[in-house]
């Protein structure tokens, strides 16, 4: 990465022929030549052309991290919203207790909040969850944030230096699900802080040099509370 | 249909008891309001208004028709809201539902209830012809608080409408005749608080609603009370004072936008 700007394209402009590179993310193949099938920014990685989409709903991949809102409790499964195109099934054979046949209300229900992983993703993209992992639960307390699911890769930084920012400054703890939910907790002043640098994020993440800028203004904030 | 984790309902309730909103506003704030006429070329009179990520868009079209038998010397005039699926995932395509219908009614009272437009001075003809308003409400982007942004929306428009008389050989064209504007002001009660201009995860988890059309003179004009909770005695009173005082700061604002 250097200067250059990050060319943004739209649905159906032509990229590139497909015997330079390898059609990715976002893209169509149409007599040998690759388009762009989203409205993005453009990414070339590893003889991949990829278009990482401006808007849009969460595309579900295998062993993701997501946070889920349940929709339903149904007699041997969950309904779970993942903010993905359809909602995602969660099974009581998925889950670390131990459940009767239709007493699946007492332990989620509609409304509660969990950190799942994707257990799988088919052809129709239907979704499937697990919470037999580590640091899977139902979580209690705290606060949610929504962003885009493209600027995910984004509050979190390069291996993970943008969130770790966050963390040391305001003393929260900060979870990113991949499906653009956040979860925050800490005190009032903390949470709000997060939320604001966040919404700044969302808002400028097309731009370079965001990490030290998010520094700068995090550093300054510290001071004026001492 | 989207779900409101429990979750983000407790953690705003927490705050509320400490006395703070999520984006750190009072009580009784309203977002950054934003008013831009003249946003449609063919419309007689429009307007965009933005509070804080709401975003509507009002239109007015006039045109000659005839007026209602009871009332056989006023103009006609008519509102209708559209809740387009691009402005939220909640909203439908199709006909006009309970929510779009109730905005509409509440826009249309604030204007017919403080006799903003003058009806009486657009009759052409008694009992034959007279100018019929259309006011069109498009919904943007939906982050809470519709009512206000809308109804703001509708008066800039109608402020800066000029009657197309030219267009229907009547003469030249002239501004639209009309009185002081009503401000409609809303809240939201949730877990015992009640906050004026609620975003959108305040109106999610909110147990009532109070919108409340003051004029100029701080007289209450209309008011419509939504959801099934209730509101006490107190409490509408310190709505109404509240939505005078924002009343006053809105009206200012919407007359400097529209050059007046």
């Amino acid at each position: 990465m250097g200067v250059e700007k990050r060319e943004i394209v739209i649905p159906g402009q032509f990229l590139d022929d497909i015997k330079r590179n390898k059609p990715g993310r976002g893209t169509f193949v149409e007599n040998g030549k690759i388009y762009a099938e989203v409205l993005g920014v453009l990414n070339k990685n590893a003889g991949y052309i990829n278009v990482v989409p401006l808007k849009g709903r969460y595309d579900p991949v295998e062993n993701d991290l997501v946070i889920g809102v349940v929709l339903e409790a149904m007699s041997s499964s969950w309904l779970v919203d993942i903010n993905a195109a359809y909602p995602a099934f969660l099974h009581v054979n998925e889950v670390p207790w131990d459940i009767e046949f239709g007493e699946t209300e007492k332990y989620l229900n509609h409304g509660d909040t969990i950190m799942a992983k994707v257990l799988q993703v088919d052809m129709e993209k239907r979704v499937q969850l697990t919470l037999n992992d580590r640091n899977l639960y139902k979580i209690k307390g705290g606060h949610l944030i929504e962003v885009e699911p493209s600027r995910v890769p984004r509050v979190i930084g390069k291996k993970g230096s943008m969130i770790s920012l966050l963390k040391k400054y305001t003393r929260c703890r900060i979870f990113v699900g991949q499906n653009g939910r956040i979860w925050v907790d800490g005190n009032d002043e903390g949470v709000e802080k997060v939320i604001y640098v966040i919404k700044m994020i969302e808002r400028e993440a097309l731009s370079y040099g965001l990490t030290n800028r998010v520094e700068v203004l995090l550093k300054k904030d510290a001071k004026d509370v001492r | 249909m989207t779900v409101t984790p429990l979750l983000k309902r407790d953690y705003l309730v927490k705050l509320a008891r400490n006395g703070r909103r999520v984006d750190g506003r009072g009580f009784e704030e309203y977002r950054d309001i934003k008013v831009e006429t003249n946003v449609v070329s063919k419309a007689e009179g429009s307007a965009r208004v933005r509070i804080g990520n709401t975003q509507v868009l009002a239109g007015i079209k006039m045109d000659i028709g005839e007026p209602y038998p009871d009332s056989p010397d006023s103009g006609v005039m008519s509102t209708a809201a559209e809740l387009i699926p691009l402005a939220s995932p909640d909203f439908e395509a199709g006909p006009p539902d309970e929510e779009s219908i109730e905005l509409a009614r509440v826009v249309d009272r604030g204007i017919r209830e403080s006799e903003l437009i003058e009806l009486d001075k657009l009759c052409i003809e008694p009992g034959e012809k007279v100018w019929v308003i259309f006011i069109d409400i498009h919904i943007l982007d939906h982050d809470g608080n519709l009512f206000d942004a809308a109804s703001l929306a509708s008066l800039a428009a109608l402020m800066t409408t000029r009657v197309p008389a030219e267009r229907f050989e009547l003469g030249e064209d002239y501004p639209l005749p009309l009185k002081d504007p009503p401000i409609s002001c809303t809240s939201v009660k949730y877990d015992k608080v009640v906050v004026m201009d609620p975003s959108l995860d305040e109106e999610d988890i909110a147990e009532a609603r109070l919108t409340v059309a003051t004029d100029k003179n701080g007289d209450i004009r209309a008011m419509q009370k939504g959801l099934n909770g209730s509101f006490t005695v107190d409490e509408i009173k310190k709505v109404i004072k509240a939505s005078i005082d924002n009343g006053k700061k809105i009206r200012e604002q919407l007359y400097k936008s529209v050059g007046k």
